[in-house]
């Protein structure tokens, strides 16, 4: 039972993370009408900007010790960061808290980042063919991949989490179990609750704001909301941009569980699609529902329990599932009748 | 490329009309003519090798390291620099003025960490640059692949960095040859030292990266802790590039196993060793014993992604830049003038595999294959990094010292990552060359 | 019968230019530095399997995006074969075909019951299954990641049962013991069947079949609503391009004999689309131009290292010569990637056709004073650096 139930604690994280790169991507379908390719690119750029922060604020101060020499042969070098030398204990705790800061230099980058791209690129595929446009961002994905490689290298840089939350949660002790029975790791619940604070704030946003009632009715009949004068196009430009800030969002946070590298956004691409698509294309709730439910079923079938039983399900459980679904219900979860078909 | 070299064509491929062009680029060689002939045989006043390492991909930063390793035995070999290990190793045959007094050149592929890729390109170097040995690696599945190739192009392939039981085992040839250490010897040589630290009454849980590589890790840490009286809780199998692993360190918990042993490498290793320790596995108790974790296969390359969480950490490595011994530091020397930093256990391995073909062409006194692999095949010599090594001639196999080493708890650098916990001596890692089965095939081929 | 062969001039015209260009590859491909065997080999094999995927995406507009699963059963297929029957490629090649066209016949009917993404989906996650299942869980039949090899243990029945001996080495593929399918005879091998290969799109292209799947690609919905059943046509173009790579697959095997579980991962798919965007969709040759632009780029943008460079450089002056170094070096070598991604964007952006549609327009610039010496462009060759 308490093996299931960590289980289950741990699809809640992972559909977290499904959901929200998901989530990115319906809002570009639902609006612009675009297959994005180069989301999974947006999600590793969130990730470096986290490197990036990081590398700002322990940029270190190089002094050579002349005496001292290193097994290879160039002298000793004496390192001192900046930010401590400056702010002392506040400095510390900047570093410590780099990742969560990240977030603030994240928005600014990845709006800019996702409007730039709107406008320079993106723009020129709305009516041409979707293969097109995959070939078109799949390119773009390439070439920023491959830019951070030229800048940081192809190795994983570790991003560790602030020490105050580094360990695990003792949650059985907390509902009055045994301690030490069910823990799990700070930073993950973190990552839960932050994902349902950003999926419930976008929600909000296109539930209540006058904007986002617009960028709705957009989504549902694009051509007589720009009969009615509205410019739709300014509208969608910033959904873009909003879903590239939700990438870049959910890659910053992720950095502490996976130390991210220039492949990152490749490696989610896939899975995202098929959480998109199972999900139903240009439904937001879908989405959600499908990250959810891809993240808890995946983690329920990497029990040694249910592996004995079918070997090998733990690799294809995402896509039997969605072959399932999209088989029983052929527009996904929640998918609209017209969207993407043709 | 005016550096290409191309053997006299054998064949005319196109009659008549075609066949000057033929011979002015390409050489299509099949060999049936006299018997001393060999493919790619060097002509001019330079041989060509081949360098195959991954440039794209997760391992691109460990293949960058591999070439630079290259590039330093090339110069090295051809008289440039300080010389390296050609001053340490022994017995030595070169001078440093080329092999067999042709200046080394050498061409560079992109495996891409895929069978394919790396067949594709090794088929490049040698059917269009006219490489007369084939290097590199970063994955046992490309090694075998590469190596299997190399049996049938009748090419010498010197393996960098591949780990599995395999490569020297079951899919042994008789063109390949391995110094890097393997599964094998990573538990013979961690057993003994798990035994002392952690004691004898041990329940071990595995995830272990599901292929090849993973099982033969796997089967040899089971072997070897096993053989202590240690019990093996479960051993669950992670698929490749998995990159959360979290769904299966949570049955961890509550296994009743008191160690972790983590059959991964690379960014599999990098990602499960991170979350393994965000789940409080180092700070728990289990079984009244403090809990541990185990990364059977390590590399300070990849450590660095791991960052803190290494700390503490018992596993093994082939080589380390931290060596004392002549032949180490005389590497770690001149690669860090060239480059700035120290070597990996990649580089070294790669760097040694170049020098020890170099000089088996010496001393056979040709570049004909047959004659090389002869020259390898028994070879004894000392001074290149581990202590006297000898090249097996049943299994083309290094057996030399293998390094225990622990994640260091104060680097003095972001390269000071590991401490060299033990030198086991080559006779505690040694094993029987039948065990593995496998069969190197014939030396005409 | 003889309707099949009844081609217009055109066509004709075409194949015969078409056939030329890849005999011809061993001394046209001479100055790009790509006239050896083995990338003469992958260009055809990848061609059959472009002009393949073609037929497909081409013509009823169905995005598969789980193609190699069927070129990695093709490989498995026709290792199997070699390990078990005998090293004629022959009896590999038909077996791989008729696996992969059963693999496909299966995934194909229940992936076309939806169309759209949703079919992109599902042929993804088919191949995706197989892929992670071959890699691991399947390792007894596909030998995982070392990839299906050959082994001097393999019965080889019939090659046996011919009293073919074993010299302790490996075999390799052969003919009925006569041409040995590596090096320049492996390549005119497979260069025979990427030209039959064309040859049957070219007549699929122009018959009454190809013109109902070009009519589902334009408007499926309206073929429906006349009560005419578009599935068995979709289903069978599925299972012909299905089948092509199923034979480039065992051609794969058969010039190299290994099989490779990472030939049927997505990126391998991608890959396949790519080859055939680039190209230019729809169009007869285009598939076949990305596929050979794609693999050069593969094969030799990837091995200019910075010693080549330098040599190549070695005109300029110093100073020059290394800023010169310093950027060519980002696009090629390791940075490779980088140059496909630019590429694949401006092709896109400026040439939605494809390569081809950017042929065609070179082609318009010349005969803008209407000359009647209207010619396939196709011969022009991918655009590349000479060394």
């Amino acid at each position: 039972m308490d093996a299931i139930f960590l289980q289950f604690l741990n699809g809640l994280d992972k559909g977290g993370a499904y959901a929200l790169i998901a989530l990115g991507l319906t809002l570009v379908f639902g609006t612009l009408g675009v297959v994005n390719f180069a989301h999974g690119a947006l999600f590793m750029l969130g990730a470096f900007c986290a490197v990036t922060l990081r590398k700002l604020l322990t940029l270190e101060m190089v002094a050579t010790d002349p005496e001292k020499v290193t097994a290879w042969g160039t002298p000793l070098e004496i390192r001192t960061p900046y930010v401590e030398a400056w702010f002392g204990d506040f400095g510390a705790f900047m570093v410590d808290f780099s990742v969560p800061f990240s977030i603030l230099l994240a928005i600014p980058v990845m709006l800019v980042i996702g409007v730039v791209m709107e406008r320079g690129l993106i723009k020129h595929f709305y009516r041409r063919p979707h293969a097109e446009q995959i070939l078109v961002t799949f390119g773009l994905a390439i070439v920023l991949q491959e830019i951070i490689k030229h800048y940081f290298g192809a190795n994983p840089i570790p991003q560790p989490m602030p020490s105050a939350v580094g360990g695990a949660a003792d949650i059985g002790a907390a509902l009055g179990m045994d301690p030490n029975v069910i823990v799990y790791p700070w930073w993950r619940l973190i990552y839960f609750a932050f994902s349902v604070v950003v999926i419930g704030a976008v929600f909000a946003f296109l539930q209540f704001t006058t904007f986002g009632m617009v960028v709705r009715a957009g989504m549902a009949d694009r051509e007589t909301v720009g009969l009615i004068g509205i410019d739709i196009d300014k509208r969608f430009t910033a959904m873009f941009g909003l879903a590239a800030i939700v990438a870049g969002m959910a890659g910053v946070m992720y950095t502490p569980l996976l130390p991210p590298d220039y492949h990152l956004g490749m490696d989610f691409l896939v899975l995202s699609f098929v959480v998109v698509v199972v999900g139903g294309m240009g439904s937001l709730p879908g989405a959600v529902a499908a990250g959810f439910l891809l993240g808890i079923l995946q983690s329920l079938a990497s029990m040694t329990e249910i592996k004995a039983i079918i070997p090998g399900i733990d690799q294809i459980i995402i896509y039997l599932v969605a072959v399932i679904i999209l088989l029983v219900r052929p527009r996904g979860l929640l998918g609209r009748r017209g969207v993407m078909e043709s | 490329m005016s550096e290409r070299k191309d053997g006299p064509s054998r064949r005319k491929v196109l009659k008549g009309a075609a066949a000057g062009l033929v011979t002015a680029g390409v050489a299509p060689t099949i060999f049936t003519s006299s018997a001393h002939a060999f493919r790619n045989e060097p002509t001019g006043d330079t041989v060509t090798l081949g360098f195959n390492v991954p440039q794209t991909g997760s391992y691109a930063d460990e293949g960058a390291d591999e070439l630079r390793a290259y590039q330093l035995a090339v110069e090295h070999l051809n008289g440039e620099g300080d010389g390296g290990m050609l001053n340490t190793m022994q017995p030595s045959a070169l001078k440093g003025e080329g092999i067999l007094g042709k200046k080394v050149a050498y061409v560079t592929g992109d495996t891409q960490t895929k069978s394919d890729a790396a067949r594709a390109s090794a088929k490049r170097m040698i059917e269009k640059d006219g490489a007369l040995m084939i290097s590199g690696g970063s994955s046992s599945g490309v090694a075998i692949a590469v190596q299997g190739l190399c049996q049938e192009m009748g090419t010498i392939f010197m393996a960098g960095l591949t780990h599995s039981n395999d490569t020297t085992g079951k899919d042994k040839r008789r063109y390949g040859f391995r110094h890097f250490f393997n599964a094998y010897m990573s538990g013979a040589a961690l057993g003994p030292v798990l035994g002392q630290e952690y004691g004898k009454d041990r329940r071990a849980y595995h995830l272990t990266a599901d292929y090849t590589w993973g099982w033969t890790q796997e089967e040899s840490m089971i072997n070897s802790t096993e053989a202590l009286g240690w019990e093996t809780a479960e051993t669950v199998k992670t698929p490749v590039g998995a990159g959360d692993f979290s769904q299966y360190i949570t049955p961890v918990l509550n296994s009743g196993a008191d160690v972790l042993i983590l059959n991964h490498y690379g960014r599999d290793m990098v990602n499960s060793l991170t979350q393994a320790i965000q789940f409080g596995l180092k700070d728990r108790q289990s079984n009244g014993k403090d809990f541990q974790i185990v990364v059977p296969l390590f590399s300070r390359l990849m450590a660095q992604g791991a960052g803190e969480n290494i700390k503490g950490i018992l596993g093994s490595t082939n080589w380390n830049w931290s060596l004392q011994d002549a032949g180490s530091q005389a590497f770690v020397k001149s690669f860090g003038a060239k480059y700035g930093f120290p070597p990996s256990m990649a580089a070294h391995t790669c760097y040694v595999q170049t020098l020890l073909y170099a000089d088996a062409c010496e001393r056979a006194g040709t570049f004909d294959p047959i004659q090389v692999i002869k020259a390898l095949e028994g070879h004894k010599f000392d001074g290149m990094g581990n202590g006297p090594t000898e090249y097996r001639a049943e299994d083309h196999q290094c057996f030399k010292d293998v390094l225990v080493v622990r994640g260091n708890e104060n680097p003095t650098s972001q390269f000071d990552l590991l401490n060299v916990v033990q030198q086991v001596p080559r006779s505690q890692v040694e094993y029987d060359a039948s065990i593995f089965g496998g069969d190197l095939g014939p030396y005409e081929v | 019968m003889n309707k099949i062969f009844s081609m217009s001039r055109k066509d004709v015209l075409t194949f015969v230019i078409f056939s030329a260009v890849v005999l011809l590859m061993p001394i046209w491909l001479q100055p790009f530095g790509a006239a050896y065997p083995d990338l003469m080999q992958k260009f055809a094999i990848f061609g059959i399997l472009a002009i393949g995927f073609n037929v497909l995406f081409g013509l009823t507009g169905y995005l598969s995006f789980g193609h190699a699963a069927f070129l990695g059963v093709g490989s498995y297929t026709a290792v199997w074969t070699f390990k078990l029957f005998s090293m004629n490629p022959i009896p590999a090649l038909i077996l791989a075909v008729i696996m992969a066209g059963l693999f496909a016949l299966a995934i194909g009917y229940v992936s076309l019951r939806r169309s759209g993404i949703y079919f992109s989906i599902l042929t993804l996650a088919f191949a995706q299954m197989s892929y992670n299942l071959a890699y691991s869980v399947l390792t007894p039949i596909t030998n995982g990641e070392t990839g299906l090899q050959l082994e001097l243990q393999d019965p080889r029945v019939i090659d046996s049962a011919f009293g073919s001996t074993s010299d302790g080495s490996l075999p390799v593929s052969n003919l009925f013991g006569l041409v040995d399918m590596n090096g320049i005879p492996g390549f005119y091998f497979c260069a025979v069947f990427l030209i039959i290969g064309f040859f049957i799109t070219q007549r699929i292209f122009a018959s009454p079949f190809g013109m109902m799947l070009r009519a589902i690609k334009s408007n499926q919905t309206r073929m429906n609503y006349t009560g005419f059943n578009t599935r068995p046509y979709t289903l069978t173009a599925f299972v012909i391009s299905g089948m092509f790579a199923g034979l480039a697959g065992g051609l794969m095997a058969v010039t190299d004999p290994l099989a490779g579980a990472e030939r049927m991962q997505w990126t391998a798919s991608g890959e396949i689309v790519l080859m055939t965007i680039l190209g230019g969709v729809g169009t007869l040759i285009g598939p076949v131009v990305g596929a050979w632009l794609i693999k050069y780029f593969e094969n030799i943008f990837s091995s200019f290292n910075e010693s080549v460079l330098h040599n190549l450089f070695a005109f300029l002056p110093d100073g020059v010569e290394k800023f010169v170094v310093e950027i060519t070096s980002m696009f090629v070598g390791e940075g490779w990637h980088l140059t496909l991604g630019l590429i694949f964007m401006l092709v896109v952006t400026f040439l939605p056709g494809g390569m081809m549609e950017g042929f065609r327009r070179i082609g318009s610039l010349f005969n803008r004073d209407g000359g009647d010496k209207a010619k396939p462009n196709e011969k022009t060759p991918a655009p590349a650096p000479a060394e």
